[in-house]
């Protein structure tokens, strides 16, 4: 038996795996590939000539002669007609039939459906929109906030939330734009917004035979721009009744509409533990591990059973609960940038921390690998476990701090912020987490007084260590140095000695003592400090004393330099900055989906310049001031890189 | 050269008017009150504040360190031995004799100290004094430590800041000039020489800066060139300002004269010493050997990937390079001109090698006249002071052009050629995919006795691409679709080179730090001399 296997972002390492005695065939664009046992080329990097080209796919499976076809998590595993085909062609779709995929995959019928099978749907949502101005009139009627989405995506995927007439008018432009580019499909919904939900899904399995079991919940509330970031199994905010009264209702839509295979049921819960049916996913989610986890379940080798035409293997009772899971979403973004805006780039090293106890990490890259603005920035799915949320929490601060992503910017600052933060610690979230804890945008980790002495200790070692190397022509010279390190901007005058591996720094007046095996090629800084264990990185370490480490997830810029090099750099002219309010860049690679301006334009403040689209987001370049347009360096169809001139204003 | 002479006062007069706003600073030696003892205290203690307190200040205005200063950053703490301090002008003319004009060391701080430990003769040009101008005197004191340098066998390092020749002193000042040039070709090849211009340098002085091995700049603060913007004014009509005309921009991208250039004064000084660790000390040093934390060994798996599957796709030859060497540490040369080929220190398992490699993702990292000269300077630099080279090749031919042919690409190109084919030192060569043409036997092919060449599976050694290729052999027959797939698969791949033993094995990219190593170990002892010449005939 072959299986053909559809990747999601680009593929996935782990789950082919799991075909065990099956042979196993990737579907790919024209990238490297060397994990499967056979793999095909179908078609050049953007999706819509590969993964979402049906004929290709086709192709794939006769040449193969595979015999069932997993469609991973995006892409054509939501698509009936790609599942009709498959039919056709006798090759068996590792996925619910037709049917379910088509009745779920409407977002109307499938609440009609819901409420008809009893679940608890939200209030005031409405049909099919035709233009912008039946948006705003749906829009009134409903009430704001409303929400708009594309009828036929899943996840955050065109979701927009409206405030007001306007907004919903510029919702509906970009929702209808995004779901006619993702999904073929330009209709929209808008319904009634719930204010400070939680985002909490449950998965079901269920067979051929009627059969259908709830597998416990996910908590997916952290989410920026409603994609999810960090999730959870368990949730801390259910108890056993609101559980099982949520398994039951996603269980009795699951058999509504005769489902098979593993799904997931997403409802958003309020803050007084009503929940209101979101949409059915009829598919495997990224975050399928957690669920494993605490289960002990095999999802992917449920859903082949299932697909083989065999009954569940359990039953109700059977399903526990087994500690604590957590998985984060490693992006390749900015965190900075709006809680992550795209980046692209060659991953010039890449470690992940497998070697660490209860870590599971799922990735389709490798050290080499090219981030392309064609998928998801998806880099992998960091996975922890633990007997308690505690320890499963304190694994993942280890996992991060281990994980080695060189090349690309990332977004673990980000991750290791939020899985420390008190009111995440303390199970107190929503779908609003990230811009009420960050209303100002995130700025990465703020140092306390210690942190900062073990930062500043660690990067005045990393100096010493060099600076000794360099002399290893006169012999080891031991002796004491006198630096100066530059830390934000602030200054700190620092003593080092050292004893082999050993250095005592003196940072006003306190001693900080560094130690461990580590060296100057290592990429993982393994440092105890005053007797504690910390991971470091050291990103960059130049000539002139600048030093990168990452520290807590988030990484410092540091400059240490001799006491006489510190003295005559006050000497040194300041450079000025180029004024960045009259250039616009792009900041995020893309490509140019629209430029509505022309040279001469007057612009206001905060008009649109252009649009540039990248793994499918469209986001609006607005001008930061109000001014003439004096030159345009871009046009619709154009890819532009992260930094690229798009627009000069006078 | 009359021009050139003409130009030198440029910068001379900016120093001569410096030198009349002092005239107020004056100080007077009553020298028949003090004891031997005190004078000796008194002039070194002049010595050391250079040209006075109130033109120090200025200096540190214009965001630049004093000569002293700077010496002290580039060499290690109490390192510094300090010749000459008591030297003077000898210039009689103009007032010059009076003492308020005479200066204990002159405009020039000269003498040797250690960089990690290591021996280095300095001199450093001190425009706090007479705008640094050069006398006789100032020419002398260079002279002597550049001797030196030659007969002890340490490299040389210059800290220009200089407003040119001495007016005062006519011609002994150009006399001055020319010892130095004499020197610089005397002691090229034999000691590393470097250059750092860190204020003005202009008129005949940015000869000696030509002739030694690597000329830096500071940003924003220096400046080299033949004439200044007001005589290239009335003499050409051109407006142009300083900055353009002959900053640190304009070397390191335009012309290609300077090797690199560095934000301020301090950052340029950390990083020469940086650069200095890759240095022997002279032509009968070996590369140094450094203490190495980074595996020999270590796979490298993303250079399996790097390579696209499509030959005109581009790709960053620095990823490779970076991939291979210690701790991905390496000190490009020229970084911002002729992008198309990429050269540079950098140490594997410890040791000093050169890297040249073709830069596909500019210009298709074709050949044409500045990257030919631009390598073959780095080639040669090698060669001169038992560098090993690797190079990496991807190179499609090159360029052609009337642009190219008018600009001597024949002569230029033959440069890098030349180059290769004479050095002696280890080179090893790895071609990771292109290699066509011409240009496949300039980049250190076997013919030029290349020790070790590597060919990635990824290498096509054709005479040129397919495409090209078929269009002559098929010329006017059908089916050139068909002509053109049988000559890919015949050509590009690597086993046209490899069954000849034109390349002398085939290896997995991921494997090319530690083969490299490996090979770098094996020829540390090689020894290669090229028959006896008086010496020979480069095409300039």
């Amino acid at each position: 038996c072959a299986g053909l296997w559809g990747g999601s972002f680009a593929f996935d390492l782990q789950l082919p795996k799991r075909f065990q005695q099956f042979s196993c065939v990737f579907s790919f664009p024209q990238v490297h590939v060397k994990v499967a046992d056979e793999a095909v080329c179908v078609g050049p990097a953007p999706t819509s000539k590969s993964y979402l080209n049906m004929d290709a796919i086709m192709n794939a499976i006769k040449q193969t002669g595979a015999q069932a076809v997993h469609p991973g998590y995006g892409f054509l595993s939501e698509n009936k007609e790609f599942a009709k085909r498959l039919a056709a062609e006798g090759v068996t779709f590792i996925g619910p039939d037709t049917h379910a995929i088509q009745a779920m995959g409407d977002k109307i019928e499938s609440k009609l459906i819901a409420k008809a099978a009893k679940v608890n749907t939200i209030p005031g949502f409405d049909g099919v929109v035709k233009d912008a101005e039946e948006a705003v009139k749906i829009a009134g009627e409903i009430g704001y906030p409303v929400m708009i989405k594309a009828s036929a995506g899943g996840g955050g995927k065109g979701m927009r939330i409206a405030w007001n007439d306007e907004e919903t008018r510029e919702g509906f432009r970009f929702s209808s734009q995004e779901a006619l580019s993702s999904f073929g499909d330009d209709r929209l919904l808008i319904e009634k917004f719930i204010d400070n939900p939680r985002h909490i899904e449950i998965q079901v399995l269920a067979d051929k035979h009627g059969d259908a079991l709830w597998l416990n919940e996910r908590e997916c509330s952290i989410q920026r721009r409603n994609q999810k970031v960090v999730e959870e199994a368990p949730s801390t905010f259910l108890d056993p009744d609101t559980r099982r009264a949520m398994g039951e209702q996603a269980v009795s839509l699951a058999n509504a509409v005769k489902y098979s295979s593993a799904g997931t049921v997403e409802f958003l819960v309020d803050s007084k533990k009503n929940f209101y049916f979101l949409e059915m996913n009829t598919r495997l989610q990224v975050e399928h591990p957690i669920t494993e986890c605490i289960t002990g379940l095999d999802l992917v080798q449920q859903m082949i059973r299932i697909a083989k035409g065999y009954k569940l293997q359990h039953k109700q009772s059977d399903i526990p609960i087994n500690g604590w899971a957590v998985e984060s979403r490693v992006y390749a973004e900015d965190p900075y940038k709006s809680f992550g805006l795209p980046s692209i780039g060659r991953l010039s090293q890449y470690q992940e921390p497998l070697d660490l106890p209860n870590v599971r990490v799922d990735s389709g890259i490798q050290e080499g690998s090219d981030i392309s603005i064609y998928y998801d920035p998806m880099i992998s799915k960091l996975v922890t476990y633990g007997k308690t949320r505690e320890e499963a929490l304190k694994k993942m601060e280890d996992a991060l701090d281990n994980y080695v992503i060189r090349g690309v910017t990332h977004n673990i600052p980000l991750l290791r912020e939020i899985i420390v933060h008190p009111r995440f610690v303390s199970g107190d979230i929503s779908t609003k987490f990230l811009p009420e804890v960050y209303p100002d945008g995130f700025k990465g980790h703020m140092l306390t007084a210690g942190e900062r002495r073990e930062l500043l200790a660690t990067a005045a070692a990393l100096y010493v260590a060099a600076q000794l190397r360099s002399q290893k022509f006169l012999g080891d010279l031991s002796r004491q140095w006198e630096l100066c390190v530059e830390l934000d901007k602030g200054v700190h005058m620092l003593g080092v000695s050292r004893s082999g591996n050993n250095y005592t720094v003196e940072i006003d007046g306190e001693k900080v003592e560094v130690s461990g095996e580590w060296n100057l090629a290592s990429a993982l800084l393994p440092i105890t400090i005053n007797g504690k264990h910390r991971t470091l990185q050291c990103l960059l370490r130049t000539a002139a004393g600048e030093i990168s480490l990452q520290y807590l997830g988030t990484s410092f810029k540091l400059r240490v330099l001799s006491n006489l090099a510190a003295s005559l750099s006050k000497h040194m002219p300041e450079k000025v900055p180029e004024d960045t309010s009259s250039i616009l860049r792009s900041p995020m690679p893309g490509s140019v989906v629209a430029v509505s301006v022309k040279p001469g334009d007057n612009v206001a403040e905060g008009q649109e310049i252009c649009v540039i689209e990248a793994m499918k987001m469209q986001n609006s370049m607005t001008a930061a001031k109000t001014a003439k347009v004096k030159s345009v360096h871009c046009k619709a169809g154009d890819t532009v890189g992260e930094g690229d001139l798009l627009v000069e204003l006078e | 050269s009359k021009k050139i002479l003409r130009q030198i006062p440029y910068g001379a007069a900016a120093g001569a008017i410096t030198q009349a706003k002092g005239l107020q600073n004056a100080r007077c030696y009553s020298v028949n009150h003090l004891s031997v003892q005190e004078r000796i205290e008194k002039k070194r203690k002049a010595a050391l504040t250079g040209g006075g307190q109130l033109r120090i200040a200025a200096q540190h205005k214009r965001g630049k360190l004093t000569a002293r200063e700077r010496l002290e950053l580039l060499l290690d703490p109490d390192s510094f031995v300090e010749y000459d301090m008591f030297v003077e002008h000898r210039c009689s003319d103009f007032g010059m004799e009076a003492d308020h004009n005479k200066y204990p060391g002159d405009s020039v701080v000269t003498g040797q100290g250690r960089i990690n430990g290591r021996l280095v003769y300095v001199f450093s040009q001190d425009f706090t004094v007479f705008g640094g101008s050069l006398s006789g005197a100032h020419a002398q004191k260079v002279c002597k430590v550049m001797d030196q340098a030659m007969m002890v066998g340490a490299p040389v390092i210059g800290l220009n800041d200089s407003g040119g020749a001495r007016i005062q002193e006519g011609v002994e000042s150009l006399a001055g000039y020319a010892d130095i040039f004499l020197r610089n070709v005397m002691a090229s090849g034999v000691v590393p020489q470097i250059s750092l211009i860190m204020g003005p340098c202009a008129g005949g002085a940015v000869y000696s800066p030509a002739l030694t091995d690597f000329t830096f700049m500071v940003k924003d603060t220096s400046y080299l060139f033949i004439t200044g913007p007001d005589v290239v004014k009335s003499v050409t009509n051109e407006d142009v300002t300083q900055e353009e005309l002959g900053g640190a921009k304009t070397h390191t991208t335009v012309s290609g004269v300077a090797h690199r250039a560095f934000e301020n004064d301090v950052d340029a000084l950390l990083n020469l010493r940086d650069f200095f660790n890759f240095l022997p000390l002279s032509n009968k040093d070996p590369a140094p050997v450094t203490e190495c934390h980074d595996p020999r060994d270590r796979p490298v798996p993303g250079l399996d990937t790097i390579v696209p599957f499509e030959s005109t796709k581009a790709y960053d030859m620095l990823d490779i390079v970076h991939g291979v060497l210690d701790e991905r540490e390496f000190f490009e040369i020229m970084p911002n001109y002729a992008k198309n080929i990429v050269v540079g220190f950098a140490r594997m398992n410890g040791r000093t090698v050169g890297i040249v490699g073709n830069q596909p993702k500019v210009a298709s990292g074709c050949l044409d006249v500045n990257s030919s000269v631009k390598g073959a300077r780095f080639v040669r630099f090698c060669d001169a002071f038992n560098i090993p080279i690797i190079t990496f090749v991807d190179v499609p031919g090159f360029l052609p052009g009337t642009a190219q042919e008018y600009g001597g690409i024949i002569r230029h190109g033959a440069k890098l050629l030349y180059a290769f084919a004479e050095a002696t030192v280890p080179k090893i060569t790895v071609i990771t995919r292109k290699a066509y043409g011409g240009a496949y036997d300039v980049m250190s092919s076997k013919h030029l006795r290349g020790d070790v060449n590597y060919a990635w599976p990824s290498a096509e050694v054709a005479v040129m691409g397919a495409k090209g290729a078929v269009q002559i052999i098929f010329r006017g027959k059908e089916n050139q679709a068909e002509a053109e797939a049988e000559y890919v698969e015949k050509f590009a791949n690597p086993f046209p080179a490899a069954v000849r033993g034109f390349v002398d094995d085939i290896i997995q990219p991921s494997t090319t730090r530690k083969r490299l190593c490996r090979d770098l170990e094996v020829l540390a002892s090689k020894k290669q001399t090229n028959p006896w010449k008086k010496h020979a005939n480069i095409p300039l």
